[in-house]
């Protein structure tokens, strides 16, 4: 079965909470995870490595630079985990 | 026909003594800031680091190595004539020959002792501890100082946001000898050498040799990809801390210290968590204070463990080392 967008979303937002501290009523698709959320670039790697366990994906380095907002990393990963 | 004759049966090694040298002059944050426009906050917490060492002008790795390598020798009892080999590990000895670890012998005063450079970059110290240990367990040395020494400093641009802050001088030497029990676990060590690009030092010698080159391209220093290499080094390394540590024979519960190349903060306490090392392991955090020196780190952080007081001889120590190349290695050791 195919996985949601809000899925993803609910996951990215325990993942960003036990990573970097936020609270997940913080987290919203519209985002950005460095100016809002204060993911900086090494918090952003444990996001990805701990999202690409718990969706079964794979995120390349040079996909994680252009993940800027929540939207961005919740698109990717529906689009490769469907 | 004749035959070599039997080797002489494998013996155990250990750790003897640990000896380190800090350069005088401290390097707080506030100093690098402006170069790289950051401040002593975000660089604290992307690093944890808080002050580094910068060796002088006149003050060489070769300089380094000598004063960490008296200190070893007098902690291990043992006089630089019972030395069998001298081993360097460093990438900033700004000589490709003769090698650093002939002017340290030299200087010790055995000029006659085995000596030679290992260049594994931020691994060289633990490749030297596997190596070193080797040539002890089969009898090709007696006693075999090891020396992990940087001048970063000299190879680093102050003006790269991604390394400035980082890098660091500093030597750190043991000296390894036969004993009566194992005190150093086996090696675990390799490569992921599809990253070499990952961290690099460019441009090359012979691009310099361009008369047009200096000024145009800029003297070599090392530049980091710093995600990757976080990404690497704390996912791909907690497998081979846990495969050392299983390969001494112990569980991660035995463990007492866990010494890891101190390249940045946050990559020692994602890795400390991604082991699931149990809270009551002491953790070297030696780079708040020197930095990442590269090949010394490892040693200048055990040494600063015994200053502190945090550890004793007789416990376990997990080393690991890892860097450019990508290359590492780790292995269980009893401290002295």
């Amino acid at each position: 079965m195919a996985i949601t967008e809000q899925e993803v979303l609910a996951g990215i937002k325990e993942i960003v909470e036990e990573v970097a501290g936020v609270p997940g009523s913080d987290i919203e698709m519209s985002k950005n995870f460095t100016d809002d959320l204060d993911v900086d670039s090494l918090s952003m790697v444990e996001v990805v490595v701990a999202a690409e366990e718990r969706f079964g994906i794979k995120i390349p380095d040079d996909q994680v630079a252009g993940m800027l907002t929540v939207g961005d990393a919740v698109n990717f990963i529906v689009k490769a985990a469907n | 026909m004749s035959k070599i004759s039997e080797p002489l049966a494998t013996r155990h090694s250990q750790i003897l003594g640990v000896g380190d040298y800090r350069p005088s002059r401290v390097v707080p944050n506030s100093e690098i800031v402006d170069l790289i426009d950051s401040s002593d906050e975000w660089i604290r917490e992307r690093s944890g680091i808080e002050s580094r060492r910068y060796a002088s002008a006149d003050e060489s790795v070769v300089d380094m190595s000598v004063a960490a390598g008296q200190k070893a020798l007098t902690a291990a009892g043992i006089t630089a004539d019972q030395l069998s080999a001298v081993i360097v590990a460093t990438v900033t000895y700004p000589f490709q020959t003769p090698s650093a670890a002939t002017d340290v012998t030299l200087r010790l005063g055995n000029p006659n002792a085995a000596a030679f450079d290992i260049s594994a970059a931020c691994a060289g110290f633990c490749y030297g501890v596997g190596m070193a240990s080797d040539m002890v367990r089969t009898h090709s040395a007696e006693y075999v100082l090891l020396i992990g020494v940087e001048k970063l400093s000299d190879f680093t641009d102050p003006t790269d946001r991604g390394t400035a802050f980082i890098f660091a001088d500093g030597a750190g030497a043991i000296v390894i000898g036969p004993s009566d029990r194992p005190k150093i676990g086996p090696l675990i060590w390799g490569s992921d050498a599809t990253a070499r690009e990952a961290i690099v030092m460019q441009p090359s010698w012979l691009e310099l040799r361009n008369p047009n080159g200096l000024g145009n391209i800029g003297w070599p220093d090392i530049k980091m990809q710093g995600q990757t290499v976080f990404r690497w080094a704390v996912y791909q390394m907690a497998p081979i801390g846990l495969k050392a540590i299983e390969a001494a024979g112990i569980t991660v519960d035995q463990l007492d210290v866990f010494i890891p190349h101190q390249a940045n903060i946050r990559i020692i306490d994602a890795m400390t968590k991604a082991m699931k090392l149990p809270e009551e392991v002491i953790i070297a955090r030696d780079v708040r204070v020197s930095g990442n020196t590269s090949a010394a780190s490892i040693p200048l952080a055990m040494a600063a463990l015994y200053d502190s007081g945090e550890v004793k001889s007789g416990q376990l120590a997990l080393l690991i080392g890892f860097g450019a190349g990508l290359v590492y290695a780790a292995q269980v050791v009893e401290l002295p």
